[in-house]
């Protein structure tokens, strides 16, 4: 077998001719991020490639003083014989699938990526790209049968539904989404005419990077420029028939009790399944999900055309063996992506909302995110 | 269908009253009165008996989606729950079925019980192609027997009322025997149900069924910590009736024209597992309902529980487990005599008019407890210090029998108000009953196993195998060579030290706790055996139990009653756990055959 352009260690995902990682959890000299959620987009890296729409979030998230060199979509570098481009992937604003190739061979790292069963697109980046490849790395968070998007038209008909009933009742639709990507996909998607939509703190900052970057949102406000604009009193009148989309850390904080009585929801991926939903301690759940359920999976595997397979985070021992039963050479690394690993998907999905709760700073990574490394606790 | 669906979506969802009971009374005005007549059966708790087995119902899933086995079974533990893996594995349906839920049960579901396999199969494959997921979810849940949802039997009872403007205790009798399996729900029976209240009913107990079980509630350790405290709570020892709490079936024997009808809480119809009980209570006379517990009676004394478990699980019990645990019917309380309905006479006459209905048989009565002993005490004590004391001393007097409790095979005291109408469900407003109970047995307990939950707890590992050390460790540094051989999977030598298992525990974590835990499981996990891990023992827990009795299920050779978690003991480190030695003290002596 030829020599792999990819292999895993300890500091991350590692590319041996061309020295250097892709997502590493620990600071190297050179590094690919793929995109801006905290558990691929870690601090103190030497060099950093990424693409260049989202710059704007990265340097927000990891501070103004970083290394960064921004290619577009499909623009190509070499470094050390390798050819290196980025290519959409779906998941949020500016995310990336790695195409790397050297020797004859050509090698994909997804990332996250979001693909389904319907033809459809996250409307605030641009759409997954199939691209050939000798070998996909592919994610697998969603990696069960069990996993089946409903067109997101159907599930944003539900969350207008919801929010129509609670504006009717005089209360405040809470809505609780990560701050980077889902919060910004959910405000592309609602009805903005069914009231006035407010943010926390978290996500407004997000949301100022994505309209920088030209995504269309709905207009938008904070509770404290609610406050210092007409008074608590006229705050808690706005608020009646509001959406207000805000990191789920701050259920059962001081700034929801701003809030009155409200109705909350949850959107994620992890709330297809009763337990997780149950778990989550919320009025209603809404299945929406920033990463590609079942038949995406299997879908954007069969477009790369790929021989080979490696799964990271999610469900690789499920997909490893699915794979191969499908004739495919198929594989794993283990990461820090993500959740650790089979069988513990939603266990990953709840515990998220709990590091993000206990977090000081905002460092929630979408759906996959896992609260602490394999074998740290 | 679709209706019942959103029903069911809405209490799920909800864990407020008020929205439940309004998501109630919109389905009652709006489904036609034969799906409602079923949908309320299911919300009261009626189990119809498994139209088609789990293995075709897994088989068919399996195919219609495509998949291989293993990969449905590693669906099936994410998700924690058959239906809803079912429910979410199949591709979106091609059709839409608008059928009602009455059509769906009476002409889809109950035809294919006992139809063959490959029939049910074809049948369920092409149902599951008409219904959504959350459709497919309550369809598979109502074939299986297993649906359930967050409502109250009190909920559905106030709903009806609302909604049929009739008061609660009235619905609360009619609904009795509703889900009787052997008449199905009807738009008649909901029309009855639902019918004036100045239709005259049938007298009480006449037709042979059950009247609304009075529940007592459970006395606070607080309130029982000491005589002074009892009697702070409860006031004068002489106010209540006092009868041993014992470890059986709660039970209502109904003896009416037909003839007898023995019903458990649960309103399962008993009859054809104790067909002695039934036979006694032939000499009753017609009319007659009586409130008490079931139990299997040896040498003078109740046996332990499983004796009592063997018998409810045989209909027709052969001749040998009839002599070997035969049951008695322990009667309590008197709700109907003659016709008559006692229900709102105060206990006191209730229990006169017992005594002397059965002081000639043909059952037995539960003893009051030391009547005398602890009204004597009371008086002796009046007659000295003041008043306070004297409270006191009879409740110090009944705290001494109720501390012996376990001694005699029983659980502890039921008090009972002297003056306590024999109330509706779990209601305080005609007189109380209380139930104190014995401090459950306790046992330091390691975590050797552990597996994935459901419901609510799907994904997190949440049910856990204990076990305790097979004799004292000599001292720290033994216990951890043991560990270190665990963690190496070292099989255990013979005769050498080891953690045997001895229960298996679900409940008493909060969901802080469980998440915690789950960390660690995940963190000291040594193997997979598909859904269960074991693991490296690193914490030990302070189990509860009720109860031990020889056992070949677990290692240790005993099965305790009851096994509930009552805390981590983080501060306790792993050789200082129980040892076995101390569990088989606990046995029953060698005249009480488990």
């Amino acid at each position: 077998m030829t020599d792999p352009l990819v292999i895993a260690r300890p500091q991350g995902l590692y590319c041996p001719p061309g020295d250097f990682y892709i997502d590493p959890w620990r600071p190297v000299e050179r590094a690919v991020i793929t995109h801006a959620h905290a558990d691929h987009a870690r601090a103190g890296h030497g060099q950093v490639l990424a693409t260049a729409v989202s710059e704007g979030v990265l340097r927000s998230r990891l501070g103004a003083g970083l290394t960064l060199q921004g290619l577009a979509y499909g623009e190509a570098v070499v470094h050390r014989g390798v050819r290196i481009s980025l290519h959409p992937a779906g998941h949020v604003l500016g995310s990336a699938q790695v195409r790397l190739e050297h020797g004859g061979q050509v090698w994909v790292a997804s990332g996250d990526y979001f693909l389904s069963a319907h033809d459809e697109r996250n409307p605030t980046c641009a759409p997954f790209e199939p691209v050939r490849c000798d070998c996909f790395i592919t994610e697998s968070t969603f990696g069960l049968p069990l996993y089946r998007w409903a067109p997101q038209a159907e599930v944003f008909a539900e969350i207008d539904a919801w929010w129509r009933a609670n504006a009717a009742a005089g209360r405040p639709s809470l809505l609780l989404a990560y701050s980077l990507g889902k919060a910004q996909r959910l405000l592309a998607g609602v009805d903005a005419a069914i009231g006035p939509i407010v943010v926390h703190g978290a996500v407004a900052p997000i949301n100022a990077a994505y309209r920088a970057a030209g995504v269309p949102l709905p207009e938008t406000a904070t509770l404290d420029a609610l406050d210092a604009a007409g008074g608590r009193r006229a705050a808690a009148a706005h608020l009646r028939g509001a959406l207000v989309v805000a990191p789920p850390s701050v259920l059962a904080s001081a700034w929801a009790r701003r809030l009155g009585d409200f109705s909350d929801g949850f959107a994620s991926g992890w709330m297809a399944l009763r337990g997780a939903r149950r778990r989550q301690g919320v009025d209603r759940g809404f299945v929406l999900s920033d990463h590609a359920d079942w038949p995406g999976l299997q879908r954007a595997i069969a477009a790369t055309g790929a021989e080979r397979v490696i799964v990271t985070h999610g469900q690789e021992a499920v997909m490893v063996r699915w794979l191969q039963e499908q004739g495919l050479q198929a594989g794993s690394f283990r990461t820090a992506y993500g959740d650790e690993g089979e069988g513990e998907g939603e266990g990953a999905g709840a515990a998220t909302a709990v590091a993000e709760a206990t977090a000081t700073a905002p460092a929630e990574a979408g759906d996959a995110a896992a609260p602490t490394a394999p074998g740290a606790v | 269908m679709r209706r019942f669906v959103a029903l069911y979506a809405a209490l799920d969802a909800s864990t407020a009253t008020e929205a439940k009971l309004a998501a109630l009374q919109r389905y009652l005005a709006d489904a036609p009165p034969a799906d409602a007549a079923w949908a309320l059966y299911f919300l009261a708790g009626g189990k119809p008996r498994q139209t088609v087995p789990g293995a075709v119902l897994r088989a068919a899933a399996t195919a219609a989606a495509g998949l291989p086995d293993w990969l449905f079974e590693a669906s099936y533990q994410a998700a924690g729950d058959l239906a809803e893996t079912i429910a979410h594995v199949l591709p979106p349906p091609a059709r839409r079925s608008a059928l009602g839920l009455a059509d769906w049960l009476e002409q889809r579901l109950l035809p294919l019980r006992g139809a063959e396999p490959g029939h049910q199969a074809a049948q369920l494959r092409a149902w599951w192609d008409e219904l959504l997921p959350a459709e497919r979810f309550l369809l598979v849940k109502l074939i299986g027997g297993g649906f359930r949802v967050g409502v109250s039997r009190r909920l559905v009872q106030r709903a009806l009322a609302r909604h049929a403007g009739l008061d609660e205790a009235l619905l609360a009798q009619r609904l009795v025997g509703w889900t009787d399996a052997r008449t199905p729900p009807s738009a008649a029976r909901l029309q009855a149900l639902l019918a004036p209240a100045d239709i005259a009913p049938a007298p009480a107990g006449a037709d042979g069924r059950p009247l609304p079980f009075f529940l007592a509630h459970a006395l606070e350790a607080a309130d029982t910590a000491a005589p002074a405290a009892l009697a702070a709570r409860l006031g004068p020892v002489g106010d209540w009736l006092a009868e041993w709490k014992y470890d059986g079936v709660r039970a209502q024997l109904v003896r009416h024209g037909g003839g007898v009808a023995l019903w458990s809480r649960g309103e399962e119809l008993l009859t054809p597992q104790f067909p002695e009980v039934a036979a006694q209570a032939q000499a009753l006379p017609a009319g007659t309902v009586l409130d008490g517990e079931l139990l299997v009676w040896r040498d003078g004394a109740p046996a332990p529980f499983q004796a009592l478990q063997q018998r409810l699980q045989r209909a027709a019990p052969p001749r040998r487990l009839l002599a070997e645990s035969p049951a008695v019917f322990l009667a309590y309380d008197l709700l109907v005599d003659g016709g008559q309905d006692l229900r709102a006479a105060p206990q006191w006459q209730r229990r006169q008019r017992l005594e002397a209905r059965l002081a000639g048989g043909p059952l037995p009565v539960s003893p009051l407890v030391a009547p005398l002993g602890v009204a004597a005490a009371a008086a002796a004590a009046a007659g000295e210090g003041d008043a306070n004391d004297a409270a006191t001393r009879g409740w110090a007097a009944l705290a001494a029998l109720q501390a012996g409790a376990r001694a005699r095979g029983v659980e502890g005291l039921m008090l009972k108000h002297r003056d306590a109408a024999y109330g509706s469900g779990r209601t305080k407003a005609g007189g109380v009953w209380w139930k104190w109970k014995v401090a459950p047995w306790t046992v330091d307990a390691v975590l050797v196993y552990a597996q994935a939950g459901h419901g609510r707890r799907a994904g997190l590992y949440t049910d856990y195998t204990f076990a305790v050390w097979s004799r004292p460790p000599a001292d720290a540094a033994e216990a951890d060579a043991v560990l270190q051989a665990i963690a190496r999977r070292e099989p255990p030598q013979a005769g050498a030290l080891q953690l045997v298992a001895c229960a298996k525990a679900y409940t008493g974590l909060d969901d802080a706790e469980l998440q915690a835990v789950d960390r660690v499981i995940r963190a000291s996990t040594l193997e997979k055996f598909g859904p269960v891990r074991s693991l490296r023992p690193s914490l030990v827990f302070e189990l509860g139990f009720e109860g031990i009795a020889r056992s070949a299920r677990h290692k240790s050779g005993v099965a305790l009653r009851f096994p509930r978690i009552l805390r981590i003991r983080r501060d306790k480190p792993l050789h200082e756990a129980d040892a076995l030695p101390a569990l088989l003290a606990l046995l029953p002596g060698p005249g009480d055959r488990p």
